[in-house]
């Protein structure tokens, strides 16, 4: 039979996105500089009360990524869909799950991993301490996975709605607030002197749990829009 | 060999056709009918398995498609309304790439040969985006070259292809039924391949 392996359509798949992103690379700096400038905004605006600043940091930054975040998820299906290509996804002889777990893995590459990589810089600006920006970096490398693919879930089941944009941020949002909870209260242990790790270690552990689910229940949803 | 039996379709509330019934066997060639909004698109999305049908069922090689699922969608090559084309990619990775979904990896000479034969010599690594609406139908249709599938369901293969284009497409579709494939298509233009009947099925 012809087809390919799970790592070489993951690998295909990926690059494929990649690819395409690169082209329009307008799209994924959007998400950037509205995550960028939605950081910077807050001291300014606040003032200089570095005790403030400090205490609000990690809300900040969590609450500006979720909502980075939100704002690409309208791209991860929709431009597939609309070409037609999508309809040969759902036709290719491999798992559709595996297909759907390469394509969050490059939305994450594009969309979460360069507000992770960021996320320190901006830190400053909160006058953060080393150690908290350590475990800011490490929480949000964690948890910005699961926002895209709990996001995936979102974008696909709303896919060709009119009005799909505010409905998948009404269905997310909420799934998404763990995340936010354990993510900013990682910081805020460490900030407190206690460990991070029971936060860091919830927060693994909603990564495995969308890893096992959400690539599924997406490619479920994607075959109920294809209808 | 695909088997249809008293296969249904609707459309929201709106039935489209019912008690379906036909068998395709290997060489042959058939032009589903019907005026507009009779449900061919419906018939042959439901044939690739992405809409349920309302009854009936759909069996390949003596099997319930729903229970085959990969394994059919390895036979399968669909080619619908929209070209699955990107305009940020040239014609040759817009080829490779969806080969290389559908199953079949190839190299750029293959393909470049491919698309050659479909009449884009010099077109090559040209954004689609700059291509004639005829001409990125060329490049979809140029999977059809590479696909090893067995089963090709065209739904209206021919829109925007000029005269040597459709004499092309002719050709292809004939050389695949002499290797013992089978090809359902819809078009409300001619299209005939020399030495083959083509079966006709019309909804109304």
């Amino acid at each position: 039979m012809n087809k390919l392996s799970l790592p070489a359509l993951m690998r295909l798949v990926i690059g494929r996105d990649l690819i395409l992103a690169m082209r329009r690379r307008a799209d994924v700096l959007t998400t950037l500089i509205f995550f960028v400038m939605v950081v910077s905004l807050f001291p300014l605006a606040v003032g200089s009360e570095l005790d403030l600043l400090r205490k609000m940091a990690p809300g900040v930054v969590w609450v500006a990524a979720l909502l980075a975040s939100m704002l690409s998820l309208g791209r991860m299906f929709s431009a597939d869909y609309l070409d037609g290509t999508l309809e040969q996804m759902l036709l290719v002889p491999q798992s559709l799950s595996m297909l759907v777990l390469g394509k969050i893995v490059a939305h994450w590459m594009l969309s979460g991993l360069p507000l992770v990589l960021i996320a320190p810089v901006l830190g400053l600006q909160f006058d953060m301490s080393g150690e908290a920006l350590l475990v800011l970096v490490a929480a949000l490398l964690l948890g910005t996975p699961v926002l895209s693919m709990i996001g995936a879930f979102g974008a696909a089941l709303t896919l060709g709605l009119r009005g799909g944009g505010v409905l998948v941020s009404l269905l997310v949002l909420p799934l998404c607030i763990p995340v936010l909870i354990f993510g900013t209260g990682a910081v805020a242990a460490v900030t407190g002197g206690m460990s991070a790790a029971p936060n860091l270690s919830l927060l693994g552990a909603f990564l495995l749990m969308s890893l096992l689910f959400t690539p599924w229940v997406s490619a479920q949803a994607l075959r109920i829009s294809m209808e | 060999m695909l088997e249809v039996k008293d296969l249904a379709c609707a459309r929201g509330e709106h039935q489209l056709f019912s008690g379906l019934c036909f068998t395709l066997s290997a060489g042959e060639l058939l032009q589903v009918q019907g005026e507009n909004g009779r449900g061919k698109t419906t018939l042959l999305r439901t044939l690739c398995g992405f809409t349920q049908p309302f009854a009936g069922e759909i069996r390949w090689q003596g099997v319930d498609i729903n229970s085959l699922e990969e394994e059919y969608y390895a036979d399968v090559i669909y080619l619908g309304h929209l070209n699955a084309i990107k305009d940020e990619l040239n014609a040759l990775e817009n080829l490779r790439i969806s080969s290389a979904l559908s199953g079949c990896e190839v190299s750029d000479s293959v393909a470049i040969a491919a698309l050659r034969r479909m009449g884009l010599r010099g077109r090559e690594t040209f954004p689609v985006r700059v291509l004639s609406q005829g001409q990125r139908r060329r490049v979809a249709l140029a999977r059809l070259l590479l696909s090893k599938a067995t089963l090709w369901i065209l739904d209206e293969p021919l829109t925007a292809l000029d005269v040597d284009a459709v004499g092309l497409m002719q050709e292809i579709i004939g050389e695949h039924l002499g290797r013992q494939g089978m090809v359902i298509f819809t078009t409300h233009q001619m299209l005939e391949v020399a030495g083959v009947e083509t079966r006709r099925l019309t909804l109304s």
